[in-house]
């Protein structure tokens, strides 16, 4: 089959390699039909997360038809289904939980050894995103083999297209996650750092859960025209000053709750972000942290904080103080996909929230180091990039 | 004689003392090295003690046990997988058996590897049963084996580590977990 690998920073081609196969009892085997580059893929392009082997097949969102089932598999061959970017047994203490993102399981034994040493337990598995998380194979291919295909996969109904379920695999439950962490109260003002797909989705769910303002944070027009578009207001933090408009906009108060969808790699010309980018550079500390300084002084006194952004290792100034001082909650983790998939998958079908709108490109699987580059060069008209195996009309931007 | 001034497990103690004295009341020492691992298994006691009891199983999720052949009621005899491709074997003698409890042995004279441990279940109310193992042994040629070992991630600690993680995938889930792609993979990968 072919199949998108990684083989260094900035470097990832489409190889021909053997097709996956069932390997334990509750495996399956997936023709893909769709899948997505996600802005975490790009930590990996940009060579930031360990433990990278090359040749590794990347892609954490992706669906397809049901082709082959393992005898513990409840899945049937010729179903469409949405695969869960975080795999998950079903079965441990953190499953019954619905802490899917925390599974036991399911990243192999002698991976796990790796996130004992760094994180004090270990990660649960996921696809295509390095041997942290279980050294899995992705969907950025014809062909994936999912584990625990039992538990994790969503059947998606007839009459809907891929284009409107897709995201169920990470982005949309992680911006849901990423509100719901924020413990919205009716009446809130919510501060969204970062207005990519997991911002957007926050800034839809926010609202839904009863925010009465969203103001979105940051600085590609095209993006900030999205969050407007959903009713958030918004600070291009290259026109304003991020801290002083969100005390204005909230009475001098600070937003009641503040979500950092930015993460390890935000950028921005401030000093502290320069200090962190040349510790990166130097590999004096592995993360660029300046959205969630921001977000932790400018969020008012009592106020939540979420974090879904992916942040992988160790880091400094960290505002402990405001933190402790202010009283702050802190929520975060990464997406425990499986528990709010169905939800979700409703509220699409009852049109409550719209994920097409973020698809900007549709490319064939050929052409991925070309969408990659793309994504990673014009993050402003590049919003979403769509892998379809089988695509003929090579990188036709949606509109 | 060794005094503990805490209740944290003894083979967590940085005390050398500490350490010789819990592996003196375990008795039947084979060995001067202990270590101990615990894991929470989702499972009721009983199912897990019967899985364990049954030796010829344990390869199932131990990935350097080659076989456990059953010679008596009380003795096994093991065949492991040693750095360098080498076949390490022993006999050993079941020391201790209480049904859906603990499971406690000893190797025979003249092992390749000396080793002696306990195995033990303990309710962990909704959360399953608490497995503990205790493992004393003598690593082959001292400090180098130990060292030679862990470079081939042979090492007893590491593998009773990954051991019973194993253990833990199989009787919650009904297999060990593997991130493969292919048949062939997979062989590159248990090779």
């Amino acid at each position: 089959m072919r199949a998108l690998t990684w083989h260094g920073k900035h470097d990832v081609r489409v190889d021909t390699v053997d097709d996956p196969e069932i390997l334990n009892p509750r495996d399956a085997i997936i023709k893909i039909t769709s899948t997505a580059i996600c802005g975490s893929d790009l930590h990996l392009y940009d060579g930031y997360i360990p433990t990278m082997k090359a040749g590794d097949i990347l892609g954490h969102e992706f669906m397809g038809e049901v082709v082959e089932t393992g005898p513990g598999s409840t899945l049937v061959k010729g179903q469409r289904v949405v695969v869960p970017f975080t795999i998950a047994c079903g079965s441990c203490y953190h499953c019954g939980k619905h802490q899917y993102s925390a599974c036991d399981n399911g990243n192999p034994a002698d991976n796990q050894d790796i996130g004992m040493e760094l994180y004090g337990q270990p990660m649960s598995g996921l696809f295509g995103y390095s041997h942290l998380t279980g050294g899995y194979a992705g969907g950025q291919a014809e062909y994936v083999r999912v584990p625990f295909s039992d538990v994790g996969p969503i059947v998606v109904p007839d009459g809907l297209d891929d284009d409107e379920v897709l995201f169920l695999s990470d982005i949309l439950p992680t911006g849901w996650q990423a509100a719901e962490n924020a413990d919205i109260e009716p009446g809130d003002t919510v501060a969204v750092w970062g207005c990519g797909p997991v911002g957007l989705f926050a800034v839809q769910s926010a609202f839904l859960m009863g925010a009465a303002r969203v103001i979105a944070i940051d600085h590609f027009p095209r993006r900030l025209e999205l969050a407007r578009k959903f009713g958030a207001e918004t600070i291009n933090f290259e026109e304003s000053k991020t801290y002083e408009a969100l005390m204005e906009m909230t009475g001098g108060i600070g937003p009641d709750a503040v979500i950092d969808a930015v993460g390890l790699e935000a950028h921005g010309f401030f000093v502290d972000n320069v200090v962190d980018q040349i510790k990166a550079s130097t590999f004096l500390g592995t993360d660029r942290i300046h959205s969630i300084r921001q977000a932790i002084v400018a969020c008012r006194k009592g106020g939540r904080v979420s974090m879904p952004a992916v942040y992988g290792g160790i880091v400094d100034k960290f505002p402990l103080g405001a933190f402790m001082e202010k009283g702050l909650t802190l929520k975060t983790g990464q997406t425990s996909v499986q528990h709010y998939m169905p939800g979700l998958l409703s509220a699409i079908v009852e049109g409550k929230i719209d994920t097409t709108f973020l698809i900007s490109h549709r490319m064939s699987l050929e052409d991925a180091p070309k969408g990659y580059k793309m994504f990673h060069d014009n993050q402003n008209e590049v919003t979403k990039v769509v892998l379809k195996p089988g695509f003929t009309d090579t990188a036709v931007a949606a509109e | 004689m060794a005094t503990q001034n805490d209740d944290a497990p003894p083979t967590t103690s940085k005390s050398g003392a500490t350490r010789d004295a819990a592996m003196q009341a375990l008795g039947h020492m084979r060995g001067d090295t202990l270590i101990g691992r615990t894991v929470t298994i989702n499972r009721p006691r009983a199912e897990l003690y019967a899985y364990w009891r049954d030796f010829t199983r344990l390869p199932t999720f131990m990935d350097n046990v080659e076989r456990v052949d059953i010679l008596s009621p009380t003795r096994s005899h093991w065949v492991v997988k040693a750095p360098g491709g080498k076949l390490v074997e022993w006999d050993a003698d079941l020391t201790d058996d209480r049904d859906g409890e603990l499971i406690a042995w000893a190797s025979a004279k003249g092992a390749d590897v000396p080793n002696s441990g306990r195995i033990e279940f303990r309710d962990a109310g909704d959360r399953g049963t608490i497995v503990t193992a205790t493992i004393v042994y003598d690593p082959p040629a001292g400090v180098v084996g130990k060292l030679i070992a862990k470079m081939f991630q042979r090492e007893p600690a590491i593998q009773a580590r990954r051991d019973l993680r194993r253990f833990k995938q199989l009787m919650e889930t009904g297999e060990v977990a593997i991130s493969s792609r292919t048949r062939a993979q997979l062989q590159e990968e248990i090779a």
